[in-house]
């Protein structure tokens, strides 16, 4: 951080010209981190009217101003432009990203450029490197991970190792990017952003240190803060069973997507429950750095590959998210064969909900006779774990022209077969919560079209009744304080901890007095900032849709009302399309 | 005398939470270095994970290495102390340890556990502890190989 409070400490890196600018960014008070900041440094060096994979793209890391001062701030913010919409887009992810990014000494990194071969940036306090790591063409992620640890030498322990797949290499759309083995920039594809700029890794060493901030307070409000995590119960469901706990009270609710959202509930669900994760394959937690949750959870696949018991063992993190793709919406309900799967995709550097959720399209495609094994090269059927991982493998390898239309997204893929009724499509593949209108609709038009952009999973658990307007003050209010969450870069499991007062603390304490007193004035403005970048560059939030097959869906509620969905869908849209108006040059 | 111990490495979940603990509290600065306390991996995180930490030997290399009397042996044999005014910033402590346990930050100021113990609180799955230097005990091995008392 710059001794200025109001200026953000910036690494621009051109790949080109191998040549790195520290440049002093004001705006803090305006923009506070993260995603703000992530928007600002688009705003700068973004090219909105170019195509996602033009050389002079940016891609952004941002991290908030209480990353390593406080417990949580454990996230940081990819932003860039998206090749699976075209939009101005983000992704999250923690690991030890975060921290490491903030111990080399920086707030962003902005790498621009394409590098004349496969490379490898380094960025520590005192170093800047870009290595030529050719030979890791198509190298899988966790060779990658590996090759990287000795290739980038150095503050081992503290460093964090950003790579991509050959999905990244290949260009898919839904390419991610890996975070020190367990976390992931996911969805809209970051990675293949990565893989047009011949960029395989970035390497941070998290190698400096700073100064305790002046208030005498801090130690005291970080114990406070810490004691809320660790004592008080607010983090429990994150720690014990993690996020699969949901999948036994979503598919009592009759909200669990199966087979493609042919149904939203199953007598097998105990099969996959996040208790059976826990109780038969759950090997360790891990954590994000400087968080003490321990959210990470780690299951074990040990797999027989010689009849003379000889195995292989295979660490696995795994989500609700991650299951529900890999499992109830392809079918399958061995929780071992759930894993294998996520760990083909997590090889491939392929976002795993996306590709459960594409391949799930193409088993009913193919069910509809719209494909066969002509295109798909091994025959996909529910359940048949083996075939989507073999899928796995020839998505990320662009292995013929139905697989490298996949990679695309499912939208692609229909457009040219057909069957876009059924893509589960909101916006991007949807993720593993069928739990009604405000959802699916929420979700469709929302900023990262991510589950987590809004709460709106919740309400639909817990409102029966039909007020637009009642969701859609829900829905804007509660991004807004999501937005102020992802600008500090906090993680979004701490909402219950990092209240608005909380907040206010924490930028007093770090001696934002005047952001600290306008705190919500710039979450504002970082939310609308965003919204503008991602209406620049195309999103048309009125034209968004929500495919049939949503409106065929039951929820403990009963059939999904098409006509109050689609209300609810351009209600929201009208909302964000205000939030994203252009500004006034009187305010500018 | 207490000396501080990491009993119970393998619950660790790699948060960091004793080494920032440690920099912050005992060191007055934000980093993953300069603590008395680090932890790494030992292959990357899904190979587990690995506290360095002064092991208190007795005699300590590392006093024994350095050429000012800055780095002392403690009484009772509780690790170093260090006298800041009397280090010339040489590095020969570091370079002493066994273990990589001290670590240098820029400008060659050595970091060392001073087994005060703060970090231990704030581990969450109670990896640390401080023993008794004189118990059988305090063995370093008991990183993988405690029982519960």
């Amino acid at each position: 951080m710059s001794s200025d409070n109001d200026l953000f400490r910036v690494l621009i890196y051109d790949l080109e010209r191998q040549r790195g600018d520290l440049v002093l960014i004001p705006g803090r008070r305006r923009f506070i981190g993260g995603s703000g900041l992530a928007a600002l440094l688009y705003e700068k060096y973004g090219l909105p009217g170019a195509a996602p994979f033009d050389p002079g793209q940016p891609l952004i890391f941002a991290i908030g101003p209480a990353t390593g001062y406080f417990p949580l701030m454990s996230k940081t913010v990819c932003g860039f432009k998206s090749p699976y919409n075209s939009n101005y887009a983000e992704s999250h992810a923690g690991g030890r990203s975060a921290l490491a990014l903030r111990f080399a000494g920086y707030d962003a990194l902005v790498v621009t450029g394409k590098a004349a071969q496969l490379s490898t940036l380094v960025v520590g306090s005192r170093r800047i490197e870009l290595i030529n790591v050719h030979y890791l063409a198509g190298a899988d992620v966790f060779t990658t991970g590996k090759l990287l640890r000795k290739i980038a030498s150095g503050a081992s322990g503290h460093r964090s190792i950003l790579r991509i797949g050959p999905a990244g290499e290949n260009g898919s759309s839904y390419a991610c990017i890996n975070v020190d083995t367990y976390r992931h920039f996911g969805r809209l594809g970051a990675g293949a952003v990565m893989g047009a700029k011949n960029l395989k890794g970035i390497v941070l060493m998290g190698d400096s240190d700073l100064p305790l901030p002046d208030d005498k307070g801090y130690a005291k409000l970080f114990k406070d803060i810490h004691e809320k995590v660790t004592s008080s119960g607010m983090m429990e469901k994150y720690h014990n069973l993690g996020t699969p706990a949901n999948v036994l009270p979503l598919n009592e609710l009759k909200s669990l997507p199966w087979r493609n959202l042919a149904a939203t509930s199953d007598p097998d669900a105990d099969k996959i429950s996040g208790e059976a994760f826990a109780e038969k394959l759950l090997m360790h937690n891990a954590a994000c750095s400087g968080c003490p949750v321990g959210c990470i959870h780690v299951g074990m696949v040990r797999e027989m590959f010689s009849t003379s018991h000889r195995f292989a063992i295979h660490q696995v993190a795994y989500d609700h998210e991650p299951n529900f793709a890999a499992g109830p919406m392809l079918g399958v309900v061995d929780p071992v064969e759930v894993l294998a799967i996520n760990d083909m995709c997590d090889r491939q550097g392929l976002d795993i909900i996306s590709a459960g959720v594409a391949l799930a399209w193409a088993v009913e495609a193919t069910e509809k006779g719209l494909i066969s094994e002509k295109e798909t090269e091994v025959k996909l059927t529910f359940g048949d774990a083996a075939a989507f991982k073999r899928a796995m493998w020839l998505i990320g390898h662009k292995a013929n022209e139905f697989y490298a239309l996949l990679g695309q997204g499912t939208m692609a893929a229909a457009a040219h077969y057909g069957g876009g009724d059924y893509a589960c499509v909101l916006g991007q593949e949807m993720a593993g919560y069928a739990t009604g209108e405000t959802y699916f609709a929420s979700q469709t038009v929302a900023f990262r079209h991510s589950h987590l952009d809004t709460g709106a999973y919740s309400y639909d658990q817990k409102h029966k009744e039909q007020d637009v307007d009642a969701v859609v003050k829900f829905l804007v209010d509660d991004e807004r304080e999501r937005v102020l969450l992802t600008c500090l870069v906090a993680c979004l499991f701490a909402r219950e901890v990092y209240k608005p007062q909380t907040m206010v603390d924490i930028m007093a304490c770090l001696g934002h007095t005047e952001l600290a007193a306008n705190l919500d004035t710039a979450a504002e403005n970082a939310r609308r900032a965003r919204w503008r970048l991602k209406i620049a560059t195309g999103f048309d939030p009125m034209a968004t849709h929500i495919p049939k097959r949503f409106s065929e869906v039951t929820t403990w509620k009963g059939p999904v009302d098409a006509v109050y969905m689609e209300a609810l869908r351009q209600g929201y849209a009208r909302a964000v399309a205000e939030l994203g108006a252009p500004v006034a040059a009187h305010e500018a | 005398m207490k000396i501080h111990r990491a009993l119970r490495m393998e619950r660790c979940i790699g948060c960091h939470s004793c080494s920032l603990a440690c920099a912050r509290l005992v060191y007055k600065s934000v980093s993953w270095d300069r603590a008395g306390i680090r932890i790494r991996s030992t292959g990357g995180v899904s190979s587990g994970f690995q506290a360095i930490l002064c092991l208190a030997c007795d005699p300590a290399p590392c006093a024994a290495a350095c050429p000012t009397g800055a780095m002392v042996q403690r009484k009772s044999g509780g690790g170093v102390l260090l006298k800041k005014s009397l280090c010339i910033q040489c590095g020969k402590c570091a370079a002493a340890c066994p273990v990589d346990a001290i670590a240098l930050d820029v400008a060659g100021n050595p970091s060392v556990c001073v087994h005060c113990g703060q970090c231990v609180a704030y581990c969450p799955h109670d990896c640390l502890e401080l023993v008794e230097a004189d118990q059988t005990t305090a063995a370093p091995c008991l990183e993988s190989c405690h029982v519960e008392r």
